[in-house]
């Protein structure tokens, strides 16, 4: 017996156990979110997936969820660290209120507090798996922006988080304009959305659009995109490409 | 005020329902040299008298600025007045650093008003000797808040605070109403004004004052020497012969009135 061995305490943070403590990779994700700023505030898509690996195991997951008088939020990445955010907001917004004076946070202080939050937790080597899009009006002033897990952040006309800046965000340079009417809005936003389910094997057919203005925040209904499978180059893929499936 | 034996300590309550510690703070208040602010809807001016201990040495900083939309005059121990004042600083900093945006004044001061009533009820400890003149915007507008030793907290069209100051207020009490819509330089004007009531027949010059402006689109900043003196001049200030006159007259009245009213059994801190 070697009484000279020190007792390492149970809840060490050296060695092997110590990286259980922090998150390594995310399990339950959400897929991406598409954000534009148009003539009455901003609008926002996500779906309601929540994919387990490559199983589309959870169907009925609002990845987008409104923050205090004036901000929207959606995340895509791991689910429960949305969640976990969400509770952070809460006390933060809650706060906020009780001063009951007269003065809000607005998105602009809400993408801030959130970018330090990310960073600061990038730092430790324990981050956050989000990619974060916020967006909100106050006092007649739009604000869209958007916080990586990283803690990269930056504001735009149009953002997206994930695929979405592969496939929607090209889209959106070249159709998006100042002052878009709501209506071109969202077919601007389905267009992107509809490209995504196409393209993202972790986009499921069950939308939802949100909408910020100063009047406040609305969340549609669920509801699904038609699409169209009858192009030639679905009808016979190995046309082009002999041996594929 | 009398030495009474329930006096020596902050956390000993008197049979009246006082606590001298805290009223005998703000008598160092009263002692300070005077400073004065007043507002608009959209500028708040603060104004103190610069008092040197000789001529040789240099006058004491009585007005700090806290951020770009918040600053501070005080009155009382200025040594207190400028570790309250890195506090105040702070907190702007943390504030704009987390959320990219001016922390509202109306927190600050609360926070600074929590801040002075631990040192009300913590027996190793003594209250702030100093009151502070708050400057500052928010979402709501221009505010003025007069900051206490007891740790209270009024908002103010306009105030003076320090010795003879209760002849800037007299001069402030009849012309505030027209505040609200005064210009920002008409502002400055009444500051002059109200200082060269505390100086009790004393020429008013720039060497003896400090002006301070913050406004919507405007930062933070002491007015130059010259700047001031000019303003001084253009309003003719000096010439005018009825208000040191009719200043000395409420002096002599004013004075003894204070003595009195302390001494009465009214706790000033209510007020």
């Amino acid at each position: 017996m070697n009484f000279m061995a020190s007792k390492q305490p149970e809840n060490c943070l050296l060695g092997p156990e110590s990286d259980s403590q922090r998150t390594l990779y995310p399990y339950v994700t959400g897929t991406s979110v598409v954000a534009l700023k148009y003539k009455d505030g901003i609008l926002m898509a996500a779906d309601l997936g929540g994919s387990y690996g490559s199983t589309l195991r959870y169907k009925n997951v609002e990845r987008m969820k409104p923050i205090g008088k004036h901000s929207l939020l959606g995340a895509s990445g791991e689910i429960s660290d949305f969640q976990e955010i969400l509770r952070y907001l809460d006390d933060l917004i809650l706060y906020d209120n009780m001063w009951d004076d007269g003065n809000s946070l607005g998105p602009k202080e809400v993408h801030n507090y959130l970018t330090r939050v990310m960073y600061n937790r990038r730092n430790k080597f324990n981050p956050l798996w989000n990619s974060l899009v916020l967006g909100g009006v106050k006092k007649g002033e739009k604000y869209l922006g958007t916080v990586s897990m990283i803690g990269v952040n930056f504001e735009d006309n149009h953002v997206a988080t994930g695929f979405g800046n592969h496939l929607a965000r090209p889209i959106l340079r070249q159709d998006w304009h100042e002052n878009l009417s709501f209506e071109d809005g969202v077919k601007l936003l389905e267009k992107c959305m509809r490209v995504l389910l196409y393209r993202d094997r972790s986009a499921i057919n069950k939308l939802q659009i949100a909408k910020i203005t100063e009047e406040g925040v609305t969340i549609s209904q669920p509801y699904s995109l038609k699409t169209y499978w009858e192009f030639s180059a679905f009808a016979n893929p190995a046309q082009g490409a002999v041996g594929t499936w | 005020m009398f030495r009474n034996q329930y006096d020596t300590d902050v956390t000993t309550w008197s049979p009246a329902g006082r606590l001298f510690q805290v009223e005998y703070a703000m008598e160092a208040v009263k002692q300070g040299s005077a400073a004065i602010g007043l507002r608009s809807k959209t500028h708040i001016v603060l104004g103190c008298v610069n008092k040197a201990n000789s001529e040789l040495s240099s006058h004491q900083k009585k007005i700090f600025k806290v951020d770009d939309h918040i600053g501070v005059a005080i009155a009382g121990l200025t040594a207190d007045g400028r570790v309250l004042s890195r506090y105040m600083r702070n907190e702007c900093i943390n504030y704009s650093f987390t959320y990219e945006s001016p922390l509202p004044v109306g927190r600050l001061v609360v926070q600074l008003a929590d801040k002075a009533q631990v040192c009300t009820q913590r027996s190793w400890k003594r209250p702030y000797g100093v009151g502070l003149l708050v400057a500052g915007l928010d979402e709501s507008g221009a505010h003025l808040y007069y900051n206490c030793p007891s740790g209270n907290y009024f908002e103010y069209q306009a105030f003076a605070i320090g010795s003879r100051s209760q002849a800037a207020k007299t001069y402030l009490e009849r012309k505030f109403e027209n505040f609200t819509d005064a210009s920002r330089d008409d502002l400055v004007k009444d500051a002059l004004m109200a200082i060269r009531e505390t100086l009790q027949g004393e020429t008013l010059k720039s060497s003896v004052c400090t002006i301070a402006v913050v406004g919507v689109g405007e930062p933070f900043h002491i007015l130059d020497q010259g700047t001031v003196q000019q303003m001084i001049d253009a309003f003719e200030i000096v010439g005018e012969q009825e208000g040191p006159d009719a200043a000395a007259g409420q002096e002599a009245s004013a004075e003894p009135e204070q003595g009195a009213g302390a001494g009465e059994g009214v706790a000033p801190m209510d007020i």
